[in-house]
Order: structure tokens, then C-alpha cells, then sequence
């Protein structure tokens, strides 16, 4: 390599290039820890499960409860209310991804794969609209219901039915199923 | 523009400062001696009030910073605590509140006056696009502010505003996580937010010096649009337009103090007064009066990605407008087909912000989806024809011949109704 023919790359090149490289290198090092520290902390994501005692539901009553900060709604369901749910369609869905995180991710929207125990009365979900995360009403029973009788989101107008399936209104998915599991009768973990 | 200064020194002490650092020349040749053009009308008068409502934002918050406490469980009451202990607390918490909506009555006026006008054209493109800059810093900044009285509205507004994120594919949810610090708005997010809404207006100041070093490059715009050609078509900013802005300021102050004093929390939305509560949504979820119009435009949209991209590219047409208006005629006053879209524009927009205030249902849902249309049409197609078929009328030679036009023909009038 010699320094004096022009069109050959020089030291003096190799040295800024290096210095340019190790400059950004550290410059990237120290962006990212500012750029981390703004991620969900070791609090947020310690032991996020959370024990709900169910013993005292009624079937058609919901309970709120929350978890990661976010409302969870539990409700045992009327057999009328998962006739309503098990009759649809699913090709007809907005949605026909179950979206529960218990079970593989490509399974189907049916109501089977919505609810937690093989009757289909308990339907565990996360209470958050996912189109921009309010908290749909239908848990009170005062509530409107919505179209399909299940949940209704006030903020932007989605119709939810009674698995607590997208079905009118600009939300796009389906409400989230927590990791949840019925420790006996009478207890549900969440996460 | 004559680039000359005229500042004399006139102590020695001055004399040796000047030539160290040469700031009063400076401030001589922008503030005193900087040549405007003679006919300003008030409508020029809110870049003095927009300068005023910053300063005042920043007092009042640096202020209220030492009273306030930027923690979940905390928070609302030290907001309580700032209006009923602390001493005047009421007035200076009330005028920050009150502020913020006059700082975006004033803006609005600022913006559309530049649409009047013609004020984003060449030269000026440059001064345009930071006033844009400027307009959606000011925006982010109200948002984070509108979080830390961490009442319901607060929460839900962020909860909404937040979850716009995540429609970005594949890293949506990451990226919403990221900005809450957990799984949902919470401490984390609160704390971030006081932080930043205390940062971003040193960064609106810099912007702001910025945008006036472009205004004094290119100078001002005015009324007929016609470019400054000789010395007598300008006056100096002192006395004359610190005068104009000085008088102009006093009116908007009494405005600005009726809300504070009379009716202050008239701007506001009374679910705020209740504290955050993460399991239950308000009924009615609205962002601030000066946010509606978009909140309309991201709802007229049936689909999550479809409405925030539309709605950002509310604000993101105006970085290109200077380029879509293809009419060299910068005043609306020598066009009178622009004129009436313009009219028609501003209507439109107020619709919107009806619009967004109200539930996204059945005739009002057809509404917003019109005027969502018909904003986009403005930029996109009438602007852009308008120019290539709109017959201008005749435009003054100069400012100065259109100022004495004007008042030769108040002197006839005057003379005729004598007479």
C-alpha cells in the first residue's frame, strides 16, 4: 500500500474510517442504555399473576380484577349467552383468531377456544379495547351491551359479542386471553 | 432587506463591548431598526402574543414544577394541594391551564392568517415549516401536560393517545410498552411525561429563534402580498409595531384574564376533577377543544392503521403546502376564487372540531367523513387547480402605492359625505 499514489486508499484514510466506526460504535453503546431504561422495569414485569377467588359468581354475573394494571373480565356465562356465542360463524368474523395466549397461536376464533373450561361458562379476557385500550362496558349489569350482547367500547363505538369477539366498529382483534388456569374449582391464577 | 446596521455605540462602555461580543447590535438591528413593511394589521400582531403566551407558559410551569409531584399515587392531590394551599397557587395553576388554550387561539390565528395571505410561499417556505414544527411541538407538549393532574381524562386521553402506536406493524405493542415503562399508562408513564412536557418548551424557544432569524431574513409578508422594494415602503419595528403589538396584547390579555378570573375551567372537561381510575373509562372520552379536529378526522376513518395515518397526514400536508398552491399571488385579497375557498376551509375546519367532540355515530359519523374529505380536497386539488385557472385582480406596484390608494379614496369619501 503506498501513501503517495492518490487513487490507492491511504493510512490516513484507514485511521479516520476507524475513528469514525469506533466514534459511532460508542455512540450507539451509550444510546442504547437511554434508550432501555425507558422499557417496562423489573417491577412491572416481577411476578405478574395474580390468584382470583370465583366461588361466589353466580352464572350471568362478571367480576372485574386487575392485573398488570390492565381490568380482567371474568364471567360466567348463561347458557344462552354461549349458545349466542357458539351459533356465528367464524369465517364471518372481523377476526377469527382465537387470541388466546393459552393456546397456539394460529387457532380458531370458536367459542370452544375462547373459554377457559370445556362447559364454556367462564370467559376470562383482558378488559382492554384493542383498538386504542379503553375499557368496553357490559360488565354491570346496567351496562349497554352492544349489538351482540357482550361488551360495547364507548370511546370509538366497537361491538364485542358474548366470547368477546370483534364484531362491529373500528377494532380490529378480538379481546385478549390471558395465561389463566383454574388452580381448583373455586380459584383462577391469571399470568 | 438592507443588511447594514445601524447601531451605534454611544458610551465607551458599549463601544468596548461591542466589539467583544456584539449582542445589543443584535438586538438593535432585529428589535429597533429592523425595516417592516408599513402595512401590518393586527392580524400581524400574534407572533408578539404567541412570543408572550411561551414566556407565560414557562413561568407559570417552572413555577408550578415546585409544587407538584409527578408520581401516580401522588399526584392529584398535589394538584389540589396547589390550588387550595399553596399561595396564589389557584391563579398561576389557572393561568397555565387557561394559557395553554390561548397559546393555541393565538396560534390558530397566526396559522390562518398566514393562509390568508400567502405567508408559506417563496421566500418564505422555510419560515413556514418551522412554524409547523413549532405547531406540533406545541401539540405533544399540551398532550404531556394534559396528563399530569392525573385525573380520568388525563389517563384516558393518554391511553388513547398512546395506543395510536400501536397500530405500526410488528413493533406496535413494543413500542407502546416502551412509552408507558409497563403494560398500561401508570407511574412509569406519568413521571416520563412530566419530565419531557418540561423539556419541550425550551425546545418550542429554540425552534421559535429560529423561525423569527428566517422571519428576519426573508422579512415580513403583508396584506397585499407585494414584496418590500424601496425604503419607504418600510417603517421601523420600535416605535411603530411594538406600539401595534403592545395594544394588541392588552386585548387579548383581557380575554386571557376573563377566563382565568370568571370562567376558568370552562376550557376544560369536569371528569378531570375525578381521579384516575384504570378500570373504569369515562362515558365520553374528548381531548382538549384545540385537538378536535383531528380527533374527528382519526374516528372518520373505519379502520385503526387507516385513521392514524390520515390523521398525521392532517398535519404532514402542511410541511408540503408551499409546494400544492401552485398561484404566485400570495394575498387572498387579489384572488378572489381562493378567497372564498378559503372561507370555506376555515368553516370546515371548525366543523371538524365540532365534529370530534361529539359520538361517532349515525349523521354526525357521515359529517366528519365529508369535511375529512373535503380537508384533504383543499390541499390536494382546489389549491393546486385554483392557481393554473384563477384570474388574479390587478396587483399594487408597491406597498407604499396601495397604502395611499387606500387612503385617497377615505380622503374622497370624507370629502363627499362633507359635501
Amino acid at each position: 500500500m503506498s501513501d503517495k499514489d492518490p487513487k490507492q486508499p491511504s493510512r490516513r484514510d484507514f485511521i479516520f474510517l476507524a475513528t469514525g466506526a469506533f466514534a459511532a460504535v460508542g455512540a450507539a453503546s451509550i444510546a442504547w442504555p437511554i434508550v432501555d431504561q425507558m422499557n417496562p422495569d423489573a417491577t412491572a414485569l416481577a411476578l405478574s399473576k395474580i390468584e382470583v377467588d370465583i366461588s361466589q359468581l353466580e352464572r350471568g354475573q362478571a367480576i372485574t380484577v386487575k392485573w398488570r394494571g390492565k381490568p380482567v373480565f371474568i364471567r360466567r356465562r348463561t347458557e344462552e349467552e354461549i349458545q349466542m356465542a357458539s351459533r356465528v360463524d367464524i369465517a364471518s368474523l372481523p377476526d377469527n383468531n382465537a387470541r388466546n395466549y393459552n393456546l397456539s397461536s394460529d387457532s380458531s376464533a370458536s367459542d370452544e377456544n375462547r373459554s377457559l373450561d370445556e362447559n364454556g361458562e367462564w370467559l376470562v379476557m383482558v378488559g382492554v379495547c384493542t383498538h386504542l385500550g379503553c375499557v368496553p362496558k357490559g360488565q354491570s349489569l346496567g351496562d349497554s351491551k352492544g349489538d351482540f350482547g357482550g361488551w360495547y367500547c364507548p370511546c370509538h363505538g366497537s361491538h364485542y359479542d358474548t366470547a368477546g369477539r370483534i364484531r362491529k366498529g373500528p377494532a380490529a382483534k378480538n379481546l385478549d386471553i390471558p395465561a389463566a388456569e383454574f388452580i381448583n374449582q373455586n380459584v383462577i391464577r391469571i399470568g | 432587506m438592507s443588511k447594514e446596521s445601524t447601531y451605534i455605540p454611544k458610551s465607551g462602555f458599549s463601544k468596548w463591548f461591542d466589539q467583544r461580543l456584539p449582542l445589543p447590535r443584535m438586538l438593535h438591528d432585529n428589535i429597533n431598526a429592523f425595516p417592516t413593511p408599513r402595512n401590518l394589521n393586527y392580524w400581524y400582531t400574534f407572533g408578539g402574543i404567541l412570543t408572550f403566551c411561551l414566556v407565560t407558559q414557562i413561568v407559570t410551569g417552572i413555577v408550578l414544577a415546585m409544587h407538584y409531584t409527578a408520581d401516580a399515587g401522588l399526584a392529584f392531590a398535589s394538584v389540589e394541594h396547589i390550588m387550595r394551599n399553596v399561595n396564589y397557587g389557584w391563579l398561576i395553576r389557572y393561568i397555565h391551564a387557561v394559557g395553554a388554550s390561548m397559546f393555541f387561539l393565538a396560534v390558530y390565528v397566526h396559522i390562518f392568517r398566514g393562509l390568508y395571505y400567502g405567508s408559506y410561499k417563496a421566500p418564505r417556505e422555510i419560515l413556514w415549516i418551522l412554524g409547523v414544527v413549532i405547531y406540533l411541538l406545541m401539540v405533544i407538549t399540551a398532550f404531556m401536560g394534559y396528563v399530569l393532574p392525573w385525573g380520568q381524562m388525563s389517563f384516558w386521553g393518554a391511553t388513547v393517545i398512546t395506543n395510536l402506536f400501536s397500530v405500526i406493524p410488528v413493533v406496535g405493542t413494543t413500542i407502546t410498552e416502551w412509552l408507558w415503562g409497563g403494560f398500561a399508562v401508570d407511574n412509569a408513564t406519568l413521571k416520563r411525561f412530566f419530565s419531557l412536557h418540561y423539556l419541550m418548551p425550551f425546545m418550542i424557544f429554540g425552534v421559535v429563534i429560529l423561525h423569527i432569524w428566517s422571519l428576519h431574513v426573508t422579512g415580513n409578508n403583508n396584506p397585499v402580498g407585494v414584496s418590500v422594494k424601496e425604503k419607504q415602503d418600510t417603517v421601523p419595528f420600535a416605535p411603530y409595531y411594538t406600539v401595534k403589538d403592545a395594544f394588541s396584547l392588552v386585548c387579548f390579555l383581557i380575554l386571557f384574564a376573563w377566563f382565568i378570573f370568571f370562567n376558568p375551567n370552562i376550557l376544560g372537561h369536569t371528569d378531570n376533577y375525578i381521579m384516575a381510575d384504570p378500570l373504569v373509562t369515562p362515558a365520553h372520552i374528548v381531548p382538549e377543544w384545540y385537538l378536535l379536529p383531528f380527533y374527528a378526522i382519526l374516528r372518520a376513518i373505519p379502520s385503526k392503521l387507516g385513521g392514524v395515518l390520515v390523521m398525521g397526514a392532517a398535519i404532514a400536508i402542511l410541511f408540503i403546502l408551499p409546494w400544492l398552491d401552485t398561484s404566485k399571488v400570495r394575498s387572498a385579497t387579489f384572488r378572489p376564487l381562493y378567497k372564498q375557498f378559503y372561507w370555506i376551509f376555515v368553516v370546515n375546519c371548525i366543523a371538524l372540531g365540532y365534529l370530534g367532540s361529539q359520538n361517532p355515530e349515525g349523521l354526525f359519523l357521515v359529517a366528519s367523513r365529508i369535511c375529512t374529505a373535503y380537508y384533504f380536497i383543499h390541499f390536494l386539488l382546489v389549491l393546486p387547480i385554483l392557481g393554473l385557472v384563477e384570474k388574479p385582480k390587478p396587483i399594487p406596484e408597491s406597498i407604499t402605492k396601495a397604502v395611499l390608494e387606500k387612503m385617497e379614496i377615505r380622503n374622497l369619501k370624507e370629502k363627499s359625505a362633507e359635501a
